[in-house]
């Protein structure tokens, strides 16, 4: 049903065979915030292959698979992972799992512990940290990199998962009836012909893709007004220290208190321009007053905080969109996960300002696409 | 004087608020005459603006009707110094607090007005409506802000020269000026208020908001209030501008280690705004929050604008509103963004009087049966405050305080002013030959000069109004005037858009008019016109006597001897002082370095236009005779000269006078008036230097019908210190005598070099310039 097979699972097994490389299979994406790593659990290894295979394979594979958390910080996204799945003639199950960047010190201490360097496997990394923290790798757990550009990665990565995901939710999905929040539902979405796409990735920053089919994309532009932006701005405005506390927070605010809105200057909708009153004339712009300022509430700040930083991206956008001509969006990236807020949002920016031309899409995979491109650098270099 | 008396009266003054004072002939001006009122209140500021009628004197000059003159008069002409009434637009800008004590010197100043409606625009007309109209007892007539905003903006760019800019913060001049492009449209303004508007402009009155952003000023302010405890946006500004942003913000380089190579990312380039305060567990500098709150801020506006000039594609940003208003940290951080995002492609422009657009177009709304666009107007130099009068980033604790007052006049000119028809490309012409902004050595110098020569013209200022006792106290006012506008623009060069000779001069004429001396040379101009006319049929004989050869050459020379009689340079003045009976042929002598080229040895030009410049000699004994020669080549001729007094430049007025009696001598000169061959038209100007981009559209109508093949520009102001560099699509000549040695030196010549440059359009034929003596 997908147009997008990056792997070609029809060639026979034994050329397969002699250029897949050896286990533990990882793909790496290392982000100004966090770590997302994917991991190929074979679940159809031989009695053969598991004499063979050394102690040190064995241990991390348990590890792995038989824990959901990893220290204080790390997490396996369980929920996401890919069972059954056919990855260069293997079956086995791809996992999904994140920690924080700056816990990659430990997660390198881990390595040098486990003695991975001892696999001589191939550590394929994307993201800014395979540069930045390459020698770290080297010097801290003897391990060699080989860096991807994230770019490259992401767009592999999503297509690949959009391809090979059949059963279970449905990868891609998008929102019915944006403009109602009564009415608005999520709704599976089939990615048939998913060209011209702009691909919006939503980390600490924003970048911002339009891809014309696999190998031919360009970055339009992106915006420092991302992820991070809403964390950082939310931990100095509340004192709260997590994506999920300020998530949390946010859903029980109330951005209208802090932001100055259309009809709070009109006293209704600014016809002239066709501007509702609803509509968001400044934002934060109530907190120039003091009185205002005082009696908003911790909710309220990480509220606006989130539709601030959530609106402008649609903004930009919606107007790449149009720039390039593309009609379909798909918004990836951590700062949409567990974050209905804001995928909805978009979903109702993007039809409501463009009348209903602009269809934004999600993916259920949000934020491992880079790891996925990594991990499919591995098996089938391009 | 009439005019000042109820100003000067002190009858309102217990009225007035005690924390400041109105002084009443600087600020409010022209009041009793005052019509047509607007208000723009915004956040802090209110521009307050108003039509008045401006009274002043104007030199007339009037042939004596020597048929009926019992008596033989000596001079040919006799002065008058008329009253005129002229229009003028009153801009006045003051922040908010003091709007009580303002409105009431207002009522207490309106005369006869039979004005009953005061246009109003600004998020502020609401809140103050009530007190408008109990204070001025109008009717607020409200205007729509986006209307009046754009309004504004078509009016300031196409009456001001150099209203638009380029910030530059590392550049030798911050400010660089915009030449006025002959059209205006498509444009888009960003418009920086507590949010942002993005608007279309395609014509006078058609524009869209086509986006805009909630992320504006007012997140700036608001956000920054939160995250620092600071209050003002003035101070939230002076906090950012001190700050370090890469301590909170999360660069490339904080998540590559360096650059991203491959899409050409530098590692500085802000990659999450904030980005660093979400990990660590700390606090932050108010200065570096406040810094990294601007940057993202700023970046996004840009990069929007940006997206929506692309879409539109538009290469014209203006961008206003209270966030930019003056500020240099914004207009840098606004400008550092279009940059980026548009590698070079878009330039960020600024409006000189961006904070008048408001108050600018509900005037307009209101004057629109006055017709307001069918008139050209001109920056008034002397009543104007300038750029930056009140610097917000100074001190904004003091400026809170201090209240102060930012003006701008324009006036109404008599004459519509357009291109001259035969500029090569009249969006790239640039009239002047030196930014003295960007040359501090230039702008030293020649700013020592103009205060060195202010006792001289204030001493001929009062020379010319022996019979008005008075004129001292005027005399010194114009020279306190004077003296401080050339002060401002020692440490402003940028108050009036670029600095030049031409804007010095032009000012000083505007100080002049200001304090009613309208013609301190007219008495000068007088002797020496008729001087000179004596003289003139030896001087027609003596060359009909020579060969042709010698004649195209004693021709040149003729025009070139002629313009050394100018009392505007230093060097001259100094010889005309000191010898009254400093001649012709000794001017003759003193030249450096005649060309010995000849001009009309091919076949005659179908119509030369020239550009005049003195009177006396240089109009009558040099331009003259090489007019005559013009016409019996069967060359048309149009002489332009100035519209209204200017130093000794001759006027179109003074032109007509000595063209008729100079007819009664000479049949060649009678034949060329009677058959329509000679003409006389007004330039438009009142300047010594001259703006090819602002003539009267008569001029460029007869320019036009004429088929002009031939430009002759002569003098120092208008052919040296302007339009040294102007490209003509005709063949042009431009002659003068450099009668200033530093100037000379600069051009590598002696003091009474000829500067001579004769060119041809597009062949490329350029005979060069200063000869060396």
């Amino acid at each position: 049903m997908k147009l997008l097979a990056v792997i070609e699972t029809s060639a026979p097994l034994s050329s397969l065979y002699h250029i897949m490389p050896s286990f533990p299979w990882f793909g790496m994406d290392i982000g100004g915030t966090l770590v997302k790593l994917v991991y190929f659990e074979p679940k159809d290894i031989t009695a053969e292959e598991e004499q063979e295979e050394v102690e040190n394979l064995k241990s991390i594979r348990r590890y792995l698979t038989s824990n959901t958390a990893y220290g204080k910080t790390g997490i396996r996204d369980v929920h996401l992972e890919l069972q059954d799945l056919t990855l260069c003639g293997r079956t086995g199950n791809l996992h999904f799992i994140r920690f924080p960047t700056h816990d990659l010190p430990a997660f390198l201490q881990m390595g040098r512990n486990k003695h991975f360097s001892s696999l001589h496997t191939t550590l394929c990394a994307t993201g800014g940290g395979a540069y930045k923290f390459e020698s770290d790798f080297r010097t801290m757990a003897d391990l060699q990199l080989h860096k991807l550009d994230e770019l490259d990665c992401l767009i592999r990565g999503v297509l690949y998962i959009d391809s090979v995901v059949s059963s279970g939710p449905s990868e891609c999905y998008y929102f019915e009836n944006p403009t109602d929040p009564d009415r608005c539902i999520q709704k599976p979405y089939t990615l048939e012909n998913p060209y011209p796409l702009l691909l919006v990735n939503i980390g600490s920053g924003v970048s911002i893709l339009a891809v014309y089919s696999e190998t031919n994309y360009k970055r339009v532009t992106g915006t420092s007004l991302g992820g991070g932006t809403f964390l950082g701005l939310c931990c100095l405005l509340t004192g709260c220290s997590t994506f999920e506390e300020a998530l949390e927070m946010a859903s029980q605010g109330e951005s209208t208190r802090v932001d100055k809105l259309v009809r709070d200057i009109y006293g209704g909708n600014y016809e002239r321009f066709g501007l509702p009153g609803w509509a968001v004339a400044s934002s934060f712009g109530n907190m120039m007053s003091k009185d205002k300022r005082e009696s908003v509430s911790k909710e309220d700040l990480a509220r606006a905080t989130l539709v601030t930083i959530t609106n402008n991206i649609g903004s930009i956008t919606r107007m790449c969109a149009l720039n390039e001509n593309i009609e379909r969006v798909v918004f990836v990236g951590n700062f949409l996960r567990v974050n209905t807020l804001s995928m909805k949002l978009l979903a109702y920016a993007m039809d409501y300002w463009s009348k209903g031309q602009l269809k934004a899409l999600f993916l259920q995979h949000e934020g491992y696409f880079g790891a996925v491109g990594a991990l499919l650098e591995l098996l089938h270099p391009a | 004087m009439a005019e000042w008396s109820g100003l000067h009266s002190s009858t309102s003054r217990h009225t007035m608020d005690k924390s400041i004072t109105l002084p009443p002939d600087e600020i409010f001006r022209n009041l009793e005459n005052a019509k047509r009122f607007a208000i723009d209140i915004g956040g802090s500021l209110t521009k307050l603006a108003y039509y008045s009628t401006v009274q002043h004197k104007v030199a007339k000059v009037r042939s004596f009707d020597h048929a009926t003159k019992t008596e033989m008069v000596d001079e040919l002409y006799e002065i008058s110094v008329q009253e005129e009434v002229t229009a003028r637009l009153h801009f006045i800008k003051f922040e908010n607090a003091y709007i009580e004590t303002c409105l009431d010197f207002v009522r207490d100043h309106l005369v006869n007005t039979d004005t009953k409606v005061i246009k109003a625009t600004g998020g502020g007309a609401h809140k103050f409506k009530e007190l408008i109209e109990r204070k001025l007892g109008l009717r607020v007539d409200k205007e729509d802000e986006m209307t009046c905003l754009i309004k504004g903006c078509n009016f300031v760019l196409r009456n001001i020269p150099h209203e638009a800019f380029v910030y530059a913060k590392h550049a030798d001049s911050e400010f660089r000026f915009q030449t006025t492009q002959p059209d205006i449209f498509p444009y888009l303004l960003v418009n920086i208020g507590s949010g942002v508007s993005i608007v279309k402009v395609e014509s006078e009155d058609k524009f869209e908001r086509i986006g805009g952003s909630s992320i504006g000023g007012g997140t700036f302010w608001g956000l920054g209030a939160l995250l620092t405890k600071t209050k003002r946006f003035d101070e939230l500004l002076q906090l950012a501008s001190k700050g370090q942003h890469t301590s909170v913000d999360m660069l490339v380089k904080d998540i590559y280690g360096g650059s991203y190579g491959s899409l050409g990312l530098t590692g500085d380039l802000i990659a999450s705004s904030f980005g660093k305060s979400a990990t660590a567990d700390k606090g932050f500098p108010k200065e570096d929050m406040a810094k990294s709150l601007l940057h993202m801020i700023s970046n996004d506006i840009g990069q929007l604008a940006c997206l929506y000039a692309k879409l539109h594609n538009l290469s014209r940003v203006y961008f206003g509103g209270f966030f930019i208003r003056g500020h240099p940290v914004t207009m840098h951080t606004i400008t550092y963004s279009i940059n980026f995002f548009t590698k070079g492609e878009v330039q960020a422009l600024f409006l000189r009087h961006e904070g008048y657009l408001g108050a600018i177009g509900a005037f307009l709304k209101g004057a629109e049966e006055d017709n307001p666009n069918q008139y050209s107007w001109g920056e008034n130099y002397a009543g104007s405050s300038g750029l930056m009068s009140v610097s917000p980033d100074m001190n904004p604790m003091q400026r809170a305080r201090s209240g102060t007052f930012d003006m701008l006049e324009m006036d109404r000119l008599e004459r519509k002013l357009v291109n001259l028809p035969l500029l090569q490309d009249a969006s790239s012409y640039i009239p002047d030959t030196v930014d003295l902004a960007e040359d501090a050595l230039a702008r030293e110098y020649w700013l020592y000069c103009f205060e060195e020569a202010l006792d001289g013209v204030v001493k001929r200022a009062l020379a010319s109004q022996p019979d008005m006792p008075e004129a001292a106290e005027r005399a010194e006012k114009f020279r306190q005037k004077y003296r401080h506008k050339l002060q401002t623009l020692r440490h402003q060069p940028f108050a009036y858009g670029s600095l030049t000779v031409r804007s010095l001069l032009d000012t000083r004429e505007h100080c002049l008019n200001e304090f009613n001396f309208p013609d301190p040379y007219s008495k000068i101009k007088q002797r020496e016109n008729d001087m000179a006319l004596k003289y003139y049929q030896k001087v027609v004989k003596s060359l009909e006597e020579l060969s042709w050869e010698e004649r195209q050459f004693a021709l040149i020379r003729g025009v070139l001897a002629g313009n050394v009689f100018d009392w505007g340079a230093k060097a001259v003045s100094d010889v005309l002082e000191s010898e009254p009976e400093f001649g012709f042929e000794q001017a003759k002598r003193k030249l450096e370095g005649i060309p010995s080229i000849s001009l009309l040895c091919g076949p005659p030009h179908k119509c030369a236009l020239f550009f005049v410049d003195n009177s006396g000699l240089d109009i009558i004994l040099g331009v003259m005779p090489f007019v005559r020669e013009l016409l019996s080549r069967g060359t048309e001729v149009v002489l332009a000269s100035n519209s209204a007094p200017a130093l000794n430049d001759v006027t179109n007025g003074e032109l007509q006078i000595l063209t008729e009696s100079i007819a009664a001598m000479d049949p060649v000169i009678q034949a060329g008036l009677r058959e329509d061959r000679l003409t006389l038209v007004q330039s438009g100007s009142s300047s010594p230097c001259l703006d090819l981009s602002r003539l009267d559209k008569v001029l460029a109508m007869v320019v036009r019908e004429r088929k002009t093949d031939l430009v002759i520009i002569e003098g120092m102001g208008r052919a040296i210190h302007t339009n040294y560099y102007a490209m003509l699509s005709c063949e042009s000549l431009k002659m003068a005598v450099i009668k200033n040695s530093w100037l000379a030196d600069r051009l590598g010549g002696k003091l009474f070099s000829v500067v001579f440059k004769y060119e041809v359009p597009a062949a490329g034929h350029d005979s060069e310039a200063l000869t060396p003596p």
